[in-house]
């Protein structure tokens, strides 16, 4: 009821405590194209789901690579994205240059997470509407976290955001505690599976999504399209389903039999994210 | 009316010596391992060669402190390229960059006498050579440091480079094959070392071509 009469600029407050503008900077992150993140001790696997605004255009680059040990992938105002990826590449160079060493991931999202705090603050400002995953390497392994436009940043095992997370959340939720241990191709494959729950029984195929992985002995990098369709070949023609513990896979359309020859690949239908 | 002079100078000089030949296809960039002040040895093992490109190996003599932070800088540089790029520096931008990047300090020079060497975008062997405030240009071969004046006339001899000012333009690579050349480049750095005394102890070579890179090493006389 009085969301509209506080919500002009981000430096008021609500009577109920709450800054809208910022929480409506959050809303833009989930009207983005979903991005997922999950770890292992040792790698990070960052993917993305590809919009393009029409066929005749280019996908929306979404994962960036930061340094040799941090890669970022974003949902929402992408522009916004690519302005801090800038930043971040800009402070591991000048942090590198300075101390011959690569920035640690902690100390880069606080860097990022203080500079969208200062957005929250300032009238002439507004808050950047880009929530980003952060994959990095450093002495103590693998990490992930998430920076959201209020200045929080958080940890994670693994995460989704954009449109549709939920039901990749789900499915993380329901295999996280197995991914410490997990090798780096498990890690890709659940990735690829996270990703599949967000499109929601489209079809999934190289085209639509990007993947990018990090660890030890492997520099961040974009896998390339003809990877990623191999391995999501391998798991279609084995008709595995993503493995679930209490929900029974249905079987989904045979679209995917017409091509493959081998068994459909099954949907799981999941909650859709609001 | 005798001028005041400072009793501190910001700069040293290590010595050394650096030499690049540019071959059809291939480079070699080279380096003594010697580092001095004065009249004494700092140390026998001491790189004077950075790669700042895939592409693109950077030798240079004159204060190390210097150059050290050039090559800093210029590592930095490529690394933002990449980023914006998607690809690494060609040789020639790199040599537009190191250029550009000793110019600016035009009123507080790097004390470093460069010389770059690396393959272009055809494949083919190219050396630019600089003075200290990157006045550079694109040469067959170069030598800078204090036995460049020994090396210099030798490489002439054996290597008779077309003028850049030749017209029709005349290609400046050399028709040597890599392995002479190779070899040319070790008797420079022997003969050098018999007369200049900031130059010897271990001569690091550096050979670039379609293939990748090598590196090789060859002790010189360590007085």
């Amino acid at each position: 009821m009085f969301r509209n009469q506080y919500d002009t600029d981000v430096t008021t407050w609500s009577p109920a405590g709450r800054l809208f503008q910022v929480e409506y900077a959050m809303e833009a992150v989930k009207q983005g194209s979903a991005a997922i993140g999950l770890r292992s001790k040792t790698h990070a696997v960052l993917a993305c789901v590809n919009k393009a605004n029409s066929e005749l255009s280019s996908h929306q680059r979404k994962i960036f690579k930061v340094d040799d040990h941090i890669g970022v992938a974003i949902a929402g105002l992408t522009a916004d994205g690519r302005v801090l990826s800038r930043y971040m590449r800009s402070e591991c160079i000048n942090y590198g240059y300075t101390y011959e060493a690569p920035l640690p991931v902690g100390r880069l999202v606080v860097q990022l997470a203080d500079k969208a705090q200062v957005c929250t603050q300032r009238s002439w400002k507004r808050p950047y509407g880009v929530g980003l995953l952060v994959a990095g390497l450093d002495e103590s392994g693998a990490h992930l976290y998430y920076n959201c436009p209020s200045g929080n940043y958080f940890e994670y095992q693994a995460f989704a955001i954009g449109s549709r997370s939920q039901a990749a959340k789900t499915y993380l939720e329901r295999k996280f505690e197995s991914f410490p241990g997990s090798s780096r191709d498990d890690l890709i494959k659940d990735a690829l599976f996270a990703i599949r729950e967000t499109l929601q029984g489209e079809k999934l195929t190289s085209s639509v999504c990007t993947v990018a992985v990090v660890g030890v002995g492997e520099a961040f990098n974009i896998l390339d399209q003809a990877t990623v369709q191999a391995l999501i070949n391998e798991f279609e023609i084995s008709g595995e389903e993503a493995p679930a513990t209490a929900s029974v896979a249905e079987e989904g359309a045979g679209d995917a039999a017409a091509d493959q020859g081998g068994a459909a690949a099954e949907e799981e239908v999941a909650p859709m994210d609001i | 009316m005798t001028k005041e002079h400072a009793n501190w100078s910001p700069y040293d000089n290590n010595g050394g010596t650096c030499v690049a030949i540019a071959g059809a296809d291939y480079c070699v960039i080279a380096a003594d391992t010697r580092m001095s002040t004065g009249y004494s040895i700092l140390t026998r093992d001491y790189s004077k060669i950075c790669k700042l490109a895939d592409k693109s190996f950077m030798a240079s003599s004159g204060f190390q402190a210097d150059v050290k932070a050039l090559q800093k800088v210029l590592s930095s540089r490529h690394l933002i390229y990449q980023h914006q790029h998607n690809k690494q520096m060609s040789c020639p931008a790199m040599a537009q960059l190191l250029s550009n990047t000793l110019y600016y300090k035009r009123f507080f020079p790097y004390y470093a006498f460069n010389v770059l060497g690396g393959l272009d975008s055809e494949g083919k062997g190219c050396v630019f050579t600089y003075d200290a405030v990157g006045s550079y240009e694109r040469v067959g071969y170069s030598a800078q440091g204090s036995g460049a004046t020994l090396i210099t006339p030798f490489l002439d001899n054996q290597l008779k480079s077309p003028s850049p000012l030749l017209l029709p333009a005349k290609d400046a690579v050399t028709p040597l094959s890599e392995a002479e050349a190779v070899d040319l480049v070790k008797t420079c750095f022997a003969s050098a070392t018999e007369r200049d005394i900031y130059t010897g102890d271990s001569v690091e070579i550096i050979i670039l071509n379609a293939n990748g890179v090598r590196r090789e090493s060859e002790q010189l006389r360590k007085d």
